[in-house]
């Protein structure tokens, strides 16, 4: 560990927390209906997308509504996308001639865009053409983005509103947060990602000859505009197979430092937003300091983890950090960094490859997605996964000061703990279930590339990132096959709808609720005390499942490479 | 009933029965009330088939598995017998209760005529006369006569009490004494239902049901339990790829000492020692969830005489107006408060006796007639040789010698005054109560014959140590309300003094009804406690109404707790022990939760060591064998139950400092205490596992 590596982590926590605020009052504006900078330009679009659709922007839904109206949307763009992929030899844009996509991986890629996952069982320019990467799946990156900020907005509106019936409009927050948040910040993204080498074009790839002499097909396309919201909007899906390490996804240092900036932007703003939208900024500094600590102490283990190498490759001479599956230009830090920042949101872009990290260091991507994503986490998606756990916290601890536990005026009471630990149950049970499925039948144990505990990591961190709607691959895992394409996208429909519609639930039954005014007995929940809490819920609640999980893959891996011991066969 | 709040948890005479039903209470159908301790049961039974085929099998590690099995079916147990525990010092109280329901007969009045009857046989609406030496056959509402009662059956207070037909002392309850006179009663309860019996049900928890909060919290920890569920039910197949088995009783006691047992064993428990925690203050709440609502009282409408100060006035000087001497007024004052016998009537009496010489006088020789004081009137006096003496409240005194009917008396219109008075006296008279209010006195103002006289100053005697309660009340977010039929100006000289935060001065039930409304409208939780029939209303819209004992039947229907003892400061002691019950559940759920940590540290290691010899470096506690640390754990998570009993049964202290400054101390004795108790724990168990050759 470097100081140079810790100046890059502080400037990068610096950037993100100097961008919350301004953002954060930007987004607030924008959900509330008020005049923007944007205004001008876009009103009289949202207005003509109403209109066009029917919309009353002014007519609100109680909860049930909003959930079904998000649920009606998602069957739809379900159903169109997986259509997409299966016709899209028949369609145009398709220079390199793409075939149909088979139905599982067809499967697995729909639930997988539809929930702001981007697991990729494929390689993208090998599999997709022009029109399926930009109609199919650059528009589920901002929809699904979208459908996460408009979620969380329903949730933070159930905390704001006393004795309410209705928590927003989900299609008025969906184009708001389409309109006014996703795509102005793109377009500008996009443009810069081109200005840092970033291909935008729709023509084929590009033929070239190596030094060597050799032929070389050069895959390019319409690359920056997906980068830009994949980044943004926490997707993660790469348009090439290797992710953010492609040097065509992201070529430079810099564009290396504003992408891994761009995955917590919004979900940190969102805190801010919390903040503002209950009446007192400082409820959502409280949440992102909670964030920040559990991501500054995984950032720390996994740069020193790689920073510090492999005890087996030490034995052999080979001393020095491990810079196995990373790339070069990038190095251990930014490598790291970018580790810990793509799984501690649910982005799930990549710059090294986690499969080769040293066991600890892969261990807490894993740990960061298993908690849940609610570390920043996916656009929206994070805020309510925290807010979840907020309950849990306040429900166990608020009674210890002899109250009806209550969180910003709101009493919280069975149907809160209710849907908060239906949301919070959803994701062991996926991830361990399904792990523990595909580690005793045949089609699960073929896809494992290493033996022992690392393959059992591969297969954790498989199903850990559907569920947790990260995408994020650890590699090392053939999923391409309809034994994982389907558990994986079962995982990823379910981690998402099975957390999504308790959060919304809550948000209902809190709007509805009376707010309770502050007293000197009421628990004080912006101070270092309730943060520490809520680290502690989140880490014993939260965490703790997945231990004897965690002691059979990366723990005993990282205990017996100490002991220079390795799993070369069997398992 | 115990007067004496006992401390002591455990007593000889309540093990035996406590021990017996920690076995009956086995039966799965009660059981399955407690989700948590119900699933250890089931784990319980199937291990136990499991150890059975084991032994018939000729099966290995059969010590090891036996143990088990047996702290299973312990740590079962030992919920049952905090359970058993709680119940049985309620049941004490109900015996004791039970007793004084002897069968008794009632003389039932049909038209002119008696009958005897039994008393079960009484229905709501019968009357039925009651004399001297006898038995009140059931609970009912005094309609004619007055009678002194013995209540000792229920209140343990033996000094007897008067009950009389109207006002606000007209209801009696079944199974106590009627010591002199003789009152016809009607039936308000029919046999079964009456107060006593209630009381019976209460305290044996026979009523008991689910708070919303235990509901809340069981929901939790059930939601915890299936979280372990799935933690431990995925790991035969890591086991399997792993290339190894862990043994089903190995897996069982990993699950339960993750799941919550330890708030789940006392849950039951601490709810019932909470109610019992009320009946020991001689107060009965008619459910737990109004003990839940106490500990979130946000705000106490206290009346101000009996809570705020000392129940009796006391007339401290006589301030005449011009052209009247002391001794008149004195004189005139005496004469009105003869036959008053409220501690503020004889306080006069004394004043004028021992200032002026004045000697009581004898009603009947002075062939005085006493008019009574009414809510209507507002005054009270003697009507004697043509010549009538009233004395109080300024503003009726006034209306009273007003030509005109006085305007309507709102709350805020301290001295309302009638235009076209003869204003001079009227002035003076006002200015001088003026004074006496500001200086948080009572001013009755006297006249005689319609001619003003002045006024009488009566002190309020504010409780001693009562302002250093309002304190602490404050620092726990309870912002008080004083509650006083006083002017605004006495109001708030007294309020001053108290250190109440505000007050509703000239308050009517209306106002009090108002004042609740508005309160719980802004999303407060309101307590409140009351005797009247006109309090009724208030009381049942308050969320914490306490209706004093020797208040009338509607509200004592109306209240959700009732006083023994019909002391209104308790209310405070109320928000209290809600608070401790409330504070209890959640520092034992902080412990039972923080103690998954160590035992993860015992079990995983252990567990895992056939499979991975490496994991040994996670046997942080250095427990001697992977035999010796599952078998500490699981010991250590059933001797835990029994170590917190105590704590459960007397709840954790309770210290007015702010939900901050609270929750720091409870977070690091519960929960820091939480994490740190086992690992110690566990491997001073383990340690004697090993002397003792367990495993």
């Amino acid at each position: 560990m470097t100081l140079n590596g810790w100046s890059q982590i502080a400037l990068f926590c610096a950037v993100v927390l100097a961008l919350a605020r301004p953002l954060g009052g930007y987004m607030t504006r924008v959900f509330a209906g008020e005049r923007t900078i944007l205004s001008p330009l876009l009103a009289p679009v949202e207005g003509g997308l109403y209109r066009a659709a029917g919309i009353d922007a002014r007519h609100e839904q109680p909860w049930l509504a909003y959930a079904l109206a998000m649920l009606a949307f998602h069957v739809l763009g379900f159903l169109a996308l997986y259509g997409l992929l299966r016709v899209q030899a028949l369609l145009p844009f398709n220079p390199d001639g793409q075939a149909a996509v088979a139905p599982d991986l067809a499967f697995n890629t729909a639930a997988s865009f539809l929930t702001n996952t981007n697991w990729q069982s494929y390689g993208g320019e090998t599999t997709m053409s022009y029109l399926t990467q930009m109609l199919g799946l650059t528009v589920q990156n901002f929809l699904s983005a979208a459908t996460g900020i408009a979620l969380a907005m329903a949730l933070v509106r159930g905390f704001a509103r006393a004795s309410a019936k209705t928590v927003g409009s989900f299609w008025v927050d969906l184009t708001r947060a389409t309109l006014y948040v996703l795509l102005p910040l793109c377009v500008v993204y996009a443009l810069f990602l081109v200005w840092q080498g970033v291909p935008q074009t729709l023509s084929g790839a590009v033929a070239a000859t190596t030094l060597e002499g050799q032929a070389q097909t050069i895959a390019v396309g319409p690359v920056a505009s997906q980068v830009a919201i994949k980044m943004l909007g926490t997707n993660g899906g790469g348009f090439f197979n290797a992710n953010a390490a492609h040097p065509f996804e992201n070529p430079t240092a810099l564009a290396n430092f504003i992408q891994m900036v761009s995955i917590f932007a919004i979900g940190a703003a969102m805190t801010n937003v919390f903040g503002r939208m209950v009446g007192d900024e400082r409820q959502g500094w409280a949440i992102l300091a909670a964030m920040g600590v559990l991501f500054l102490a995984g950032a720390t283990i996994v740069y020193g983890a790689e920073a510090a190498g492999s005890p087996v490759l030490d034995g052999l001479g080979l001393g020095g950090g491990n810079m196995e599956g990373k790339e070069v230009r990038f190095g251990i830090v930014a490598s790291a960094l970018f580790a810990a920042v793509t799984t501690a949101a649910s982005c799930g872009a990549v710059n090294a490859m986690h499969d080769s990290f040293t066991a600890l260091g892969g261990m807490i991507p894993l740990i960061n997605m298993e908690l849940g994503e609610i570390i920043v986490g996916g656009v929206g998606a994070g805020l309510y996964g925290m807010l979840v756990f907020v309950i849990v916290a306040i429900f166990v601890a608020g009674l210890m000061v002899g109250r009806t536990p209550e969180y910003l005026g709101k009493k919280i009471e069975a149907r809160e703990v209710k849907m908060a630990m239906l949301a919070i149950l959803c994701l062991p049970l996926l991830m361990l279930g399904f792990t523990a499925l595909a580690t005793v039948v045949a089609a699960g144990l073929a896809g494992p590339a290493n033996a022992g505990p690392h393959g059992f990591t591969e297969i954790l961190y498989a199903f850990t990132s559907a569920a947790a709607n990260n995408g994020s691959a650890f590699g090392g895992l053939t999923a391409n096959t309809a034994f994982y394409n389907t558990t994986l996208g079962l995982g990823m429909l379910f981690g998402r709808f099975f957390v999504i519609v308790p959060a919304l639930a809550i948000a209902g039954s809190l709007a509805a609720k009376k707010t309770v005014p502050v007293s000197a007995g009421t628990l004080p929940t912006h101070g270092a005390l309730f943060v520490g809490l809520l680290v502690g819920v989140i880490l014993i609640v939260g965490g703790l499942t997945f231990l004897p999980a965690l002691a059979l893959g990366p723990i005993v891996e990282h205990l017996a490479g100490g002991l220079g011991q390795t799993f070369a066969t069997g398992g | 009933m115990a007067r004496q709040p006992s401390t002591r948890p455990f007593s000889a005479a309540l093990l035996g029965p406590a021990l017996l039903g920690a076995v009956t209470k086995l039966d799965p159908r009660s059981m399955i009330r407690n989700p948590v301790m119900f699933v250890v049961e089931v784990v319980a039974v199937l291990t136990t088939v499991l150890f059975a085929r084991d032994v018939l099998a000729g099966g290995t590690d059969l010590a090891f598995s036996g143990q088990i099995v047996l702290w299973l079916w312990f740590t079962v147990l030992f919920a049952n017998f905090a359970e058993a525990v709680a119940e049985g010092r309620g049941k004490a109280q109900a015996d004791s209760l039970r007793r004084t329901r002897t069968e008794t007969t009632a003389r039932r009045l049909a038209g002119a005529a008696e009958e005897v009857v039994p008393g079960h046989d009484l229905k709501v609406g019968d009357v039925v006369r009651v004399a001297a030496g006898e038995i009140i056959p059931s609970d009912g509402e005094v309609i004619r006569g007055v009678a002194s009662v013995n209540e000792a059956a229920i209140t343990g207070e033996s000094a007897p009490v008067i009950r009389e037909s109207g006002g606000d002392r007209s209801a009696v309850t079944g199974g106590t004494q009627v010591l002199s006179d003789e009152i016809d009663v009607r039936i308000t309860a029919a046999a079964g239902s009456t107060f006593v019996d209630r009381m019976i049900a209460l305290v044996e928890g026979a009523a008991r049901r689910k708070t919303p909060n235990e509901i809340a919290l069981n929901i939790l920890l059930a939601g915890l339990t299936l979280i372990f569920v799935f933690a431990v039910a995925s790991i035969p197949s890591f086991a399997a790829y792993a290339g190894g088995a862990i043994p089903v009783i190995v897996l069982v006691a990993l699950f339960v000492t993750l799941i919550p047992t330890t708030i789940g064993a006392l849950l039951s428990a601490i709810g019932i020692a909470g109610m019992d925690r009320l009946v020991r203050f001689n107060v009965l709440a008619m459910s737990g969830r109004a003990v839940e609502a106490a500990g979130d009282v946000d705000t106490l409408l206290l009346d101000k005489t009996g809570t705020i100060t000392l129940g009796n006035r006391q007339a401290t000087e006589f301030r005449p107006v011009r052209g009247v001497s002391e001794r008149d007024l004195a004189d005139a004052a005496q004469l009105a408060s003869l036959a008053d016998e409220t501690p503020e009537g004889r306080s006069i009496v004394v004043l004028a006796k021992e200032a002026y010489g004045l000697r009581a006088r004898d009603m009947a020789s002075l062939n005085a007639t006493f008019v009574p004081f009414t809510a209507q009137t507002r005054m009270s006096g003697v009507d004697l040789d043509g010549s009538s003496i009233r004395k109080g409240a300024v503003d009726s005194i006034i209306a009273s010698v007003s030509p005109q009917p006085m305007a309507t008396r709102g709350s805020g219109a301290a001295f309302a005054y009638s235009p076209g008075m003869a204003g001079e006296t009227v002035r003076e008279i006002q200015a001088i109560a003026e004074d006496v209010a500001k200086a948080g006195g009572t001013p009755l103002a006297v006249v005689r014959d319609g001619q003003l006289l002045g006024i009488v100053y009566l002190k309020d005697i504010v409780k001693g140590g009562i302002r250093e309660r309002f304190a602490e009340l404050r620092r726990m977010g309870i912002r008080t309300v004083m509650i006083t039929g006083d002017n605004p100006m006495t109001a708030a000289a007294i309020a001053a003094e108290a250190g109440v935060d505000d007050f509703l001065a000239q308050a009517t039930p209306e106002d009090k009804l108002a004042l609740i409304r508005k309160e719980q409208a802004q999303g407060k939780l309101v307590a409140m406690c009351g005797d009247g029939t006109n309090d009724a209303p208030a009381l049942a819209q308050a969320d914490v109404g306490v209706a004093m004992n020797t208040g009338t039947v509607a509200a004592r229907e109306a209240g959700n707790m009732v006083d023994l003892d019909s002391d209104p400061t308790k209310l405070i002691e109320i928000v209290e022990i809600g608070k401790q019950l409330l504070m209890t559940r959640g520092a034992l759920t902080t412990f039972s939760i923080a103690n998954d940590v160590a035992k993860y540290f015992a079990i995983i290691p252990a567990m895992f060591l056939g499979l991975y010899p490496q994991l040994q470096a996670l046997n942080v506690m250095r427990l001697a064998s992977p035999q010796s640390a599952i078998l500490s754990a699981i010991v250590f998570n059933a001797l835990v139950i029994v170590a917190l009993i105590p704590l459960a049964l007397r709840g954790v202290s309770y210290r007015p400092v702010g939900a901050g400054a609270l929750l720091r101390r409870n977070l690091a004795i519960y929960g820091f205490g939480g994490l740190l108790v086992p690992f110690v724990g566990i491997k001073a168990i383990d340690l004697a596992v090993t002397a003792l050759h367990l495993v």
